[in-house]
């Protein structure tokens, strides 16, 4: 599935020198989409007026007033807000639903003059670790069409992989950039809580969820934070913090960089493949300066449980307004208030988010709060701790992505409890409301991707960046040059 | 009622903010704006919407706070109250639970026999008003049900107090000096017919003698604070009646009907609500410096106990007057600027009490919107003193400039020139006024003094008041000297 087409930073100085126009981009991304129509990745496409606003861009470039995302063009998930085509987030409770606002992402991106190419299909409002749980059907693995690309940000992970857009937006609330990232062989970067605002991203769990890229480069997921990253007056917990030069940070020298590596997230279910392309990242560093050092995160295998704990108890909230009286599906033919909530919501929902609501509305209730949610956050502050504590002895954390590559369409779909597990090296992030990097680091037997994780603390997205920088450009060097995919 | 068992009543009291723009958007919250003509994604609860917290509410919140002697908490948290219904677009409403915004205050309220007692205050929280269903208007379709969502993220205070009424009439004086309170403070128009200020009360009847609670119900749709001292007073009655009878109580809500008179329960399923509390995750904690907290308390005007004690003080009132004039914000103001510019305080009491309460109750509006400001006034006031005019010419001239809206000196002027003050005139009309009645003469000439009042009024009338009444007076009295002189 080698597109031959290459990331942003490549297409910059092609842009620039008028070998290539948005255009003539634009046209191939077309191309490619019809033909990489069987993937399912998108859900939208805004091919209609696309070719004139390429043109339009062109024309700014010409006259040197073109924005520094000229030419790049997104893929972006049907969770973001966008008044153009619908926001459906997989669900067909919102089929046909129109924004009537756009995301705050993505007027800075469209501000930066990105261009949006579609909306990229996912796992029903973002519940899922596969992307099978689409109301728009399954999307499929560009190199394998029996495997799933990973979820729920698949779409977007799916149509890079494939070439069919320069990157996209993704939303991450335990793992949903970075593992279908991994899966499908691209970068993926999950920025701090805080650092990049949510307005326009339709909730799943608000204290986990953030938006970030999906990319065939660590510097082009740098290029896309650029833009996005810094405070919005329409996010109450958009972080006042300074957005610094995430382009400029990629050439960070790493000697001295202290790597700690969780024993807890190279056990059990580890798959050897991915273990050792992991630990020969590992060594990379080391050979570029950097201190490799075991460290201990003890609270890992509680994680699971508090996370969907936690996700699901803030998603039985954050869904309640799809109740069919002011937007979205109302069932025909309730003649009762009740009756319109509840066939509403059975028709409109899929079975994956049905259970999360049960789950998070039960967790919630009186009698029960203290048991499961209660608990829940005690684990969140145990983890946080976990983190601080392995984090006052290094600078970052290398990880896998995910305990296996890619598994087959339908293998873990029946099984919600082996799903769930599948996220046990990403949700930990979310809980502690991290940065964490996906970079492809090699292939299995079978030639799937292999995803390694670099994990720091709060708002530093720059070490992250430079770090998985050399990383890539190291293994880029050992596989002569070529491109990763 | 039977005196074998006491009332304990406790009030939840819901104050809607008057900031301009609403607590979580920046959507305006004019009332009596068109149908969903005042509303975003935020408030609609729009997939992807977010809240900000509007920081002039904190301001409110905390004057209230102080106000009523709480703590302000440094740190409170929002919490998500989830249940379903049409006019509450997210499903959830914003408000506070565990580490509400102020707790553990007090406002004392004033007992029938005079004495004070204080009710202590719980808690004060932050929350976001929902949006209106509309079902029983004219063009509402049957089976249908409009939605309104314009009061929809409108800022409320929670107010909850302790179980520390044990009579009606203490529930009505405690909301009617939250009232007055929320009006000094400028947070609240605290007006109850158009619910900008509400109320729930929790009752329990209790073995009269005992420090034990009863098994209580939550009490709801008392628009007034006549209709709160109904409702309770039928909600006693009612539980009195059950034990008596060796009934139990049912733990229930029940809506007051006021074309009724009764109370009658609320359907079991719209009660049987686990709000399912948790932290909001959309809004960080409100942080709030001892410094910040420090400046409410400094900014905080005066209220109204210490406002009537120097009314009594200051200006020599008797304590009724300073209760009625300190009643109202707006009053208070009217009649500081007025006593500022005349000499006769109690005149002035006198004259806002009366004339200036009259035409704003005519008007049906509040006294700083009257046509006659303080100022005005004052100019009246001290040509009435000064005995240029009479006090019903006055009050001819006050109610005039209440109808054009100018200042009463032509008013004034006009009225000296028409005055009789012909000396000369005036003594023939006295004199003529008391040999048309020979039988009154005789009798006051003899002595029945009082008979003085009755002959100057029949001349003040016979001049429609165009004259100095004292100046009338004066002239009887030389009259009457004159007149026994010659008789001796």
């Amino acid at each position: 599935m080698h597109t031959g087409l290459a990331d942003f930073q490549s297409l910059k100085p092609l842009l620039a020198g008028g070998t290539l126009s948005c255009t003539r981009l634009v046209e191939t991304y077309l191309q490619q989409i019809d033909k990489g129509a069987h993937l399912n990745a998108f859900v939208t496409l805004f091919s209609e007026h696309l070719l004139e606003k390429a043109a339009a861009i062109d024309r700014k470039r010409s006259q040197g007033k073109a924005g520094r995302l000229a030419g790049m063009v997104l893929g972006i998930k049907d969770n973001l807000a966008w008044t153009e085509g619908t926001t459906t987030c997989g669900s067909r409770f919102l089929s046909g639903y129109v924004s009537p606002y756009a995301a705050t992402v993505l007027q800075r991106l469209a501000a930066a003059d990105a261009l949006f190419i579609g909306k990229t299909n996912m796992d029903e409002f973002a519940m899922g670790s596969s992307s099978e749980h689409s109301a728009f059907g399954p999307v499929h693995h560009p190199l394998d069409l029996d495997r799933v690309p990973g979820g729920s940000s698949g779409g977007s992970a799916a149509a890079v992989a494939a070439g069919l857009c320069t990157a996209a937006l993704g939303s991450d609330t335990g793992g949903s950039i970075r593992q279908p990232a991994s899966f499908c062989g691209i970068a993926g970067l999950r920025p701090t809580w805080g650092r990049v605002s949510r307005y326009g991203l339709v909730a799943f769990a608000s204290s986990l969820d953030q938006i970030g890229p999906l990319a065939h480069s660590v510097a082009d997921c740098a290029e896309v934070l650029q833009v996005i990253a810094g405070q919005d007056p329409a996010d109450a917990t958009c972080a006042a913090v300074p957005v610094p030069d995430y382009m400029a940070a990629l050439q960070r020298d790493l000697k001295g960089l202290r790597i700690g590596l969780p024993s807890e997230y190279f056990q059990g279910g580890l798959e050897a493949a991915v273990r050792d392309a992991v630990e020969e990242c590992g060594r990379i560093l080391s050979a570029a300066g950097a201190e490799l050092m075991p460290v201990s995160l003890p609270h890992t295998e509680y994680a699971i449980a508090a996370y969907y704990i936690i996700a699901d108890a803030e998603a039985s909230a954050n869904l309640a307004r799809f109740d069919g009286a002011r937007f979205g599906h109302r069932s025909a033919g309730a003649t009762t208030l009740e009756e319109m909530y509840f066939r509403s919501r059975s028709e409109g929902f899929g079975e994956e988010v049905k259970r999360r609501i049960m789950l998070g509305t039960f967790v919630l209730s009186s009698g029960y709060y203290e048991a499961y949610y209660g608990k829940a956050q005690r684990v969140r502050t145990l983890l946080q701790r976990d983190f601080a504590e392995a984090f006052s002895k290094c600078d970052l954390l290398l990880t896998p992505v995910c305990p296996t590559t890619a598994f087959r369409l339908g293998e873990k779909a029946a099984d919600p409890l082996s799903m769930y597990l599948s996220d046990v090296y990403t949700v930990s992030v979310n809980m502690a409301g991290l940065p964490a990097l996906a970079l492809a680091c090699g292939r299995d037997a079978a030639g799937l991707p292999i995803g390694a994780q670099l994990i720091g603390p709060a708002f530093s997205e720059p070490l992250l960046l430079a770090a998985g920088h050399y990383l890539e450009s190291r293994m880029v060097a050992a596989s002569g040059g070529e491109s990763r995919s | 009622m039977s005196a074998r068992f006491e009332p304990v009543i406790g009030l939840e009291v819901h104050i809607q903010l008057q900031t301009r723009s609403k607590i979580f958007c920046g959507c305006s919250t004019r009332f009596g704006a068109e149908a969903n003509s005042q509303v975003c994604p935020v408030c609609m609860g729009l997939p992807g919407a977010l809240p900000v917290l509007n920081r002039k509410v904190l301001e409110s919140a905390c004057r209230l706070a102080l106000a009523t002697g709480c703590r302000v908490n440094r740190v409170s948290l929002f919490a998500r109250k989830n249940y379903f219904y049409p006019d509450l677009p997210k499903g959830y409403q914003i408000s506070q639970f565990d580490q509400p915004f102020a707790e553990a205050g007090e406002m004392p309220i004033n007992l029938p026999d005079g004495r004070e007692r204080a009710i202590r205050i719980r808690r004060i929280h932050l929350e976001d008003d929902a949006g209106k269903s509309i079902h029983a208007e004219t063009f509402v379709r049957a089976g249908e049900t409009l939605l309104d969502l314009n009061r929809c993220g409108v800022p409320l205070i929670e107010l909850v107090t302790e179980p520390d009424f044990h009579a009606p009439a203490e529930a009505a004086d405690f909301l009617q000096k939250m009232r007055q309170l929320v009006r000094y403070l400028e947070i609240s128009s605290g007006n109850m017919e158009e619910g900008s200020l509400r109320c729930d009360a929790n009752i329990s009847l209790r073995p009269a003698g005992s420090t034990g609670l009863g098994v209580k119900t939550e009490l709801k749709n008392m628009n007034s604070f006549r209709h709160v001292e109904r409702a309770l007073a039928f909600e006693i009655e009612r539980q009195n009646r059950l034990l008596a009878e060796g009934g139990r109580i049912e733990p229930q809500t029940l809506l007051w009907d006021p074309l009724r008179g009764a109370v009658e329960p609320m359907r079991s399923k719209e009660e049987a609500h686990d709000y399912r509390y948790f932290p909001e995750p959309d809004l960080m904690p409100v942080r709030l410096s001892a410094a910040w907290i420090e400046e409410q308390q400094r900014l905080l005007p005066e209220l109204p106990a210490a406002r009537k004690s120097r009314y009594e003080r200051v200006y020599g009132l008797p304590a009724y007057d300073a209760a009625v004039l300190t009643s109202d914000l707006a009053v208070a103001d009217y009649f500081e600027r007025l006593a500022s510019r005349v000499e006769d305080k109690k005149a002035a009491s006198n004259w806002v009490m009366g004339e200036v309460l009259r035409a704003a109750r005519v008007r049906n509006c509040p006294v700083n919107e009257l046509a006659v400001i303080p100022e005005h006034l004052a100019e009246l006031l001290q040509a009435l003193g000064q005995g240029r005019i009479p006090p019903q010419t006055a009050r001819r001239i006050f109610e005039e400039c209440l109808e054009n809206g100018l200042p009463p000196a032509a008013a004034i002027a006009r009225e000296e020139q028409a005055q009789v003050t012909d000396g000369e005139a005036l003594r023939a009309l006295v004199r003529e006024i008391l040999d048309a009645h020979p039988e009154e003469t005789a009798a006051w000439l003899n002595g029945k003094d009082k008979l003085i009042s009755f002959f100057a009024g029949i001349i003040m009338q016979s001049l429609q008041g165009r004259a100095d009444p004292r100046r009338v007076m004066a002239l009887l009295n030389e009259e009457r000297a004159a007149r026994r002189t010659i008789e001796k």
